[in-house]
């Protein structure tokens, strides 16, 4: 029993463990401030896990089946204005939170995109996702929703140029975060 | 959420009648990277939840609804990079920012920190990039969220 609970701790599930007992404590005195924050979790979680499983799938299908070689023709150093507008069109098909787009960022750059591109994917990820569009529009207006996306295109495409010149000279990686990542340390 | 679905399972039949080997190969790689950032995923849901507890959005519209000027901008900015609301939250609470007295340079720099910056997925981004890395971009678009707030104040 020791042994099991020692190994829970080792793991990055002790927080949400201490969640779970949080939770139950609130619920069995009735806080009010626990079935919010319950509640607060619940809607987190069904939207995270609508999509990000989905999503870690393309991802792993993109690995299988498109070649580094094709990738970085297309997204890669010498790829171009063409280059930035293919990852802007990959981003704006994309749905969820900016979490989301990492893993994705990860694969591109497993593939050989740019670091330019990527950070550029990042940023219409962030701001130009279709699905994020519609809602925007239909709360705020075409009028602002246009002028807000003709003016963040510049900034992003500017952040992804200033990271790759920061970046150029130095040693850069994504990583991938592993399942085992204390075994093979 | 729809159209990735969608996506997905249109990719996955093609895929499928391709190579069957390699569409269990694809779905095997993108579950374990699910699985192996599940539990930093989890403890960022975790922490919006209870900052969301903490700063309810009555105190979001109090706080800028009627500042005006640099403070209610900066208030916008640090707010909206500390917070982590979705979409579907986030663009009716904008639309009430509005109609409560804040000014649209306020709105765009509050959506615009919440869509590029986020400080509490810091962790999680960190764990793709690095530490360095990861304060960098957030600190460009947190720079640049002020300056398309700033830009878009003029136009409307």
């Amino acid at each position: 029993m020791k042994k099991y609970i020692l190994r829970i701790a080792e793991t990055e599930y002790m927080l949400f463990i201490l969640f779970g007992i949080f939770i139950l404590l609130a619920h069995s005195l009735n806080l009010s401030s626990g079935k919010i924050i319950q509640n607060n979790f619940w809607l987190f979680f069904t939207e995270m896990i609508a999509f990000l499983p989905f999503m870690f799938i393309l991802v792993g299908l993109f690995d299988v089946w498109f070649p580094k070689e094709k990738v970085e023709k297309h997204i890669g150093k010498d790829s171009g204005i063409k280059g930035t507008f293919w990852v802007i069109l990959l981003a704006m098909l994309q749905a969820g939170p900016l979490y989301g787009a990492f893993p994705v960022a990860y694969m591109l750059w497993k593939k050989g995109a740019s670091i330019k591109n990527i950070f550029i994917y990042l940023g219409a990820f962030s701001t130009l996702k279709i699905p994020m569009l519609t809602f925007e529009i239909g709360f705020l207006g075409l009028k602002f929703s246009l002028l807000r996306t003709l003016v963040t295109l510049p900034v992003f495409i500017l952040i992804g140029k200033i990271m790759e010149i920061y970046l150029r000279d130095k040693y850069f990686e994504i990583r991938q975060p592993d399942l085992f990542r204390k075994d093979k340390k | 959420m729809k159209i990735l679905l969608g996506l997905t399972f249109i990719f996955l039949v093609i895929s499928f009648f391709a190579d069957r080997k390699k569409t269990f190969m694809g779905i095997r790689k993108g579950l374990k990277m699910f699985l192996g950032l599940l539990p930093t995923i989890l403890n960022v849901l975790i922490l919006v939840s209870i900052f969301l507890y903490l700063v309810p959005n009555e105190t979001l519209i109090k706080l800028l609804g009627k500042n005006s000027g640099i403070t209610g901008v900066m208030i916008a900015a640090v707010l909206g990079s500390v917070s982590l609301i979705p979409g579907f939250i986030a663009y009716p609470l904008a639309a009430i920012l509005l109609k409560s007295g804040a000014t649209y340079t306020v709105v765009a720099v509050f959506i615009t920190t919440l869509m590029m910056v986020g400080v509490l997925t810091l962790p999680l981004e960190a764990k793709y990039f690095g530490m360095k890395v990861s304060l960098i971009r957030n600190a460009l678009s947190f720079i640049g969220a002020l300056v398309i707030g700033l830009i878009i104040g003029i136009f409307l």
